[in-house]
């Protein structure tokens, strides 16, 4: 339980920041990627902030082999490979977040500012996502058919 | 190109926030904040892992609600994207956030931060795709 309400607080600390970043607001994330056009870089300083704090709080836990404080050890990406899915991947992703002005966090947080358009957004981001579920399902399922 | 609309203060402070809130859950719970993996993989976890999961979505999304009911003066949200052009790009963050392993917060914060080679490759990537994509809308005159 002690876990959940951490979550909780660190989802409504996070959506707070993406407001007042403006992160969720779309026209704002279109104009820091209007480089060509009528540029906004304010949002370079959200990596800053977010990157200086967060930056601290990682390297100090491997400093001190730290463990944290909630659960038994650190839960951290295995994969070190810059592959073709890593690169499709982020091009895909970034597409998207070019046409909409939406990236996951953001499209969550303003989702609850009560805007249907965002909802859809939403709805279409998950969607997305089982895709991709159904997808790797079906070529392990292919693979398997291969082997047998 | 013209420099416009520049808060480097707000997005300064708004960035120490994500900061702090990914720090928490580093210290506390030992995970990374990456909300399109949080999300993503709460389609695939038992129930021990779903709960933290959801919450954290939980708590994304009540502080936009929260915002919008009690701090409405704090909330800059203009959306110039239709429809069609939502749900296309919805498609895309959901399948493409899941195929590269994460987002502006994975990536490009979390990732960032601990200098991964892959999220410094990541990042630089769709930030390039996100420019391309909005050049794309300026020369398509939808912007």
């Amino acid at each position: 339980m002690t876990r959940v309400i951490a979550s909780f607080l660190a989802g409504l600390l996070f959506g707070a920041g993406l407001i007042v970043a403006q992160m969720t607001n779309p026209s704002k994330v279109i104009g820091f990627l209007d480089i060509t056009g009528n540029w906004d870089p304010s949002l370079a300083f959200v990596m800053v902030g977010a990157i200086g704090v967060y930056g601290l709080a990682y390297w100090l836990s491997r400093a001190r082999h730290a463990r944290p404080f909630l659960v038994d050890g650190f839960n951290l990406p295995m994969r070190r490979q810059i592959d073709r899915p890593l690169v499709v991947g982020a091009l895909i992703f970034g597409a998207g977040w070019g046409l909409s002005g939406f990236c996951p966090g953001p499209a969550l947080t303003s989702a609850g500012f009560g805007e249907p358009r965002v909802w859809v957004f939403v709805v279409a981001m998950l969607a997305g996502m089982m895709i991709y579920r159904l997808r790797g399902r079906t070529v392990s399922t292919a693979s398997a058919t291969t082997r047998d | 190109m013209t420099i416009v609309n520049f808060t480097p203060f707000s997005a300064l402070l708004g960035g120490v926030l994500i900061g702090l809130a990914a720090a928490l859950m580093w210290w506390l719970l030992g995970r990374v904040a990456g909300v399109s993996n949080i999300l993503g993989q709460a389609f695939s976890s038992d129930e021990r892992e779903l709960n933290w999961r959801l919450a954290f979505i939980a708590g994304l999304v009540l502080a936009g609600l929260g915002a919008k009911l009690f701090v409405p003066g704090a909330v800059h949200f203009s959306l110039p994207a239709g429809y069609g052009q939502l749900i296309v790009a919805g498609l895309l963050v959901g399948f493409g956030t899941q195929l590269g392993g994460g987002c502006t917060s994975g990536h490009g914060v979390c990732g960032m931060s601990r200098l991964s080679p892959r999220s410094i490759v990541a990042t630089l990537v769709f930030m390039a795709a996100g420019a391309f994509a909005v050049l794309g809308l300026r020369l398509a005159g939808t912007l």
